[in-house]
């Protein structure tokens, strides 16, 4: 198993936003989360990634066989844990270009492979705009700076195709998208997918699951998964809302 | 009585004679200031005597000078009779190989990408034959001497070329300018003196790093550049390399002088020992540099990355005095830990149509102060003067402070002058946003860092701009936590 979560906890300022969260990925897979707005989803994205001020506070997060809570974010990232961000920072007088040739490099650093140079680096850069047809002046911009929704998007896909991670957490990538941007996000993942990675798509609508297909879909609800399903799940939820999900959720608990 | 103290006694009860240079055994004048303390300077630098009297005039006002109190900073009294004000170069103990060297000093070169036979040089190792560097400065000056460029260290110019120190030197600057430079006057030890004569363009970026007796210039460097009509020259001072020196005060003059249609771009790295992380024992650095655009469409522009000292204080100005004139100002100014800033710097509209421009980048870590002051003057007569002033803060941490002080002074109604001011903080979200693309803390900053000083850092010749980017980062390790 790629990504074992068991028993999660996770505090935020004292409160606890993730109540016991369980969750397993296999290599190949996309899992999709789903529900409604203020149940955590984002807080288990940063949990995963490994963002300060989130606390775990039980239970464990298990990334290539070994518990990763101690490991710093740059760590986690260089062993593969990628995450899209719901609202991408803007960083001025950073350009893309230096961005990514810092964070490929550090990878490689880390893995004890020599730096790219400055071409290799141009030739992988411009191999991967193609994938998410990015626009070409978008790199030489600096980070985010400017960016519209669309384009902050797209920027985490392209961001993601270039570090080819192992695991992917997309948060909310589709949100504010139109449909041509949503399909080039999709498309990203797509191509992308191979039976040695995994994606872990958090969304609070069915809508990008109409382009990519999940092989689980997963409800949280009040810090908990409440229910797993297959692709079936998010058209239900599209069809009838969250209420009966929350109205289940009382009904047992 | 030691031998030494004897030939002191001599000379500080001797009444200066011209050309009293005999065989004088001791190296050091005795310490604190005053007027047999600048004729013995004078002296062992076998000085003219119209410099010695420019010295003692100097002198004489300087007493009737105070400490200026205005700047936003703290820092002990200065005992300016505590200080030795002429040591002879002082040789330095020759180590055999770099496993004598500090190693927290090599593992700051490395970070720098110090070539290993430069960081030899930089920590006094004995450096190998192939490699003398006296051939490369020997060749450097020839292709110098080619185009009748002089650049020479102050002591040799004023020996060599007389009338040119004597027509230009304190013209810009005058001894009687303010406190330190004035103090500067009466006891300046060395510098760098550069002419280019009309029409020429230098071919080579002028490094005080080439300049032959560049050694050990001390703590009150004087500085001349003169650019004749149409010439263009480049000059770098400093370097990035951390540089201790037992001397705690040090007090600088930098004067340009450009005639008409010349250019002089003077560049500045200042990594001057900090202190320790409490900042005890730092340099205090108390400098005046001013250029005069004497001559029509003309041009001075300062460019200057400060991460060294305890105290800098210190205003690169120009006087736009030629029409269509042009002045420039970009700085970048890091400070970390207890280090205070207090940098900016006039721009003072004379000519008409004169334009200035400033880009001020503050950065403060730790306990640090940095503060931005700034004068835009436009005179009476300086008809459609233009200014554009920007003068960023970025904040580490909410121990540090970062202030601005911008004076604005127009005489002349049709100047316009714009002033942009933006304080903003290096955010946790830009610094996991980079985390989580696998960049450690000390990197990302780094990069957040020299993308806030881009537009400073691009005006830096190639070579430097990359070392200066290095030098950012290294002087905010360990500010976040």
């Amino acid at each position: 198993m790629l990504l074992n979560i068991k028993n999660l906890h996770i505090e935020i300022e004292g409160k606890e936003i993730i109540k016991g969260l369980n969750l397993g990925i296999n290599k190949g897979e996309i899992h999709a989360i789903m529900g409604p707005n203020g149940t955590g989803k984002s807080t288990l994205a940063y949990a995963i990634a490994g963002r300060e001020g989130y606390e775990i506070t039980k239970g464990e997060i298990i990334y290539k066989g070994e518990n990763i809570l101690d490991w710093e974010p740059d760590k986690r990232a260089n062993e593969g844990i990628f995450m899209g961000f719901q609202y991408p920072v803007e960083i001025p007088g950073v350009s893309m270009t230096n961005f990514m040739r810092t964070a490929l490099n550090a990878k490689r650093e880390y893995r004890n492979e020599e730096p790219l140079t400055g071409k290799e680096f141009l030739a992988k850069m411009e191999e991967k705009k193609k994938l998410v047809e990015i626009h070409s002046k978008l790199t030489s911009r600096s980070v985010n700076e400017g960016f519209s929704g669309g384009e902050k998007k797209k920027n985490e896909i392209f961001q993601m195709a270039l570090l080819e991670p192992t695991l992917a957490v997309l948060d909310e990538t589709d949100s504010g998208l139109d449909i041509d941007a949503l399909k080039i996000v999709a498309n990203g993942v797509n191509m992308m997918k191979n039976e040695n990675n995994a994606f872990l798509i958090i969304t609070h609508y069915q809508r990008l699951l109409n382009y990519i297909v999940p092989d689980f879909v997963h409800v949280l609800y009040d810090g908990k998964i409440v229910k797993s399903g297959g692709k079936k799940l998010a058209e239900q939820l599209e069809e009838h809302g969250y209420e009966w999900i929350k109205e289940e959720f009382e009904r047992v608990s | 009585m030691s031998e030494d103290e004897q030939i002191l006694d001599k000379i500080t009860q001797s009444d200066y004679k011209y050309g009293f240079t005999t065989n004088i055994e001791t190296e050091t004048a005795p310490i604190g200031l005053n007027e047999d303390t600048i004729k013995f300077i004078s002296a062992k630098k076998e000085e003219p005597e119209w410099m010695l009297e420019w010295r003692l005039k100097a002198y004489r006002h300087w007493l009737t000078m105070k400490e200026p109190e205005w700047a936003h900073v703290k820092y002990p009294k200065v005992d300016f009779q505590d200080i030795y004000y002429y040591a002879a170069p002082k040789k330095k103990k020759q180590l055999k190989s770099l496993d004598e060297v500090d190693p927290e000093l090599l593992d700051t070169f490395n970070k720098l990408g110090i070539s290993l036979e430069e960081q030899k040089k930089l920590a006094g190792v004995a450096v190998d034959a192939v490699v003398d560097s006296v051939s490369v400065k020997t060749t450097f000056q020839k292709t110098l001497e080619k185009h009748g460029i002089i650049f020479s260290s102050m002591s040799e110019a004023i020996k060599k070329h007389p009338d040119l120190v004597k027509k230009y030197l304190g013209t810009v600057v005058p001894y009687s300018d303010n406190f330190y430079a004035t103090l500067n006057s009466a006891v300046f030890s060395d510098g760098s003196f550069v002419f280019v004569p009309k029409g020429v363009r230098c071919p080579i970026e002028l490094s005080t790093y080439f300049r032959i007796n560049a050694a050990k210039t001390g703590q009150f460097e004087r500085t001349l550049i003169i650019a004749e009509e149409g010439s263009y020259v480049s000059y770098l001072e400093g370097c990035t390399a951390p540089m201790r020196d037992e001397n705690q005060l040090h007090a600088a003059v930098v004067e340009i002088v450009a005639l008409d249609d010349a250019e002089v771009k003077y560049s500045t790295v200042q990594n001057w020992y900090p202190g320790d992380k409490e900042g005890k024992g730092g340099i205090y650095n108390f400098v005046t540099k001013r250029g005069a655009c004497r001559g029509k469409n003309s041009k001075i522009s300062w460019t200057q990355v400060e991460t060294g000292s305890a105290v800098t204080w210190k205003y690169p100005s120009v006087m736009l005095m030629g029409d269509n004139s042009v002045g420039e100002f970009y700085s970048v100014a890091v400070t970390n830990n207890h280090q205070q800033a207090d940098t900016g710097t006039k721009m003072v509209h004379v000519g008409k149509n004169t334009r200035s421009t400033i880009i001020s980048k503050g950065i403060s870590a730790g306990f640090s102060n940095n503060s931005y002051r700034g004068l835009v003057k436009v005179t009476k007569r300086a008809e459609n003067a233009r200014n554009f002033s920007q003068c960023d803060s970025l904040l580490l941490g909410d121990k540090c402070g970062a202030h601005t002080f911008p004076y604005i002074d127009t005489d002349n109604k049709s100047a316009i002058v714009e002033h942009e001011a933006t304080t903003s903080k290096i955010s946790d979200d830009q610094l996991f946003y980079l985390n989580q693309r696998g960049i450690d803390t000390e990197d990302a900053i780094g990069l957040i860092v020299n993308g806030y000083a881009k537009d400073v850092i691009k005006q830096l010749p190639m070579e430097f701009a990359v070392e200066a980017q290095k030098l950012l980062q290294i002087t905010l390790e360990g500010s976040v936590g």
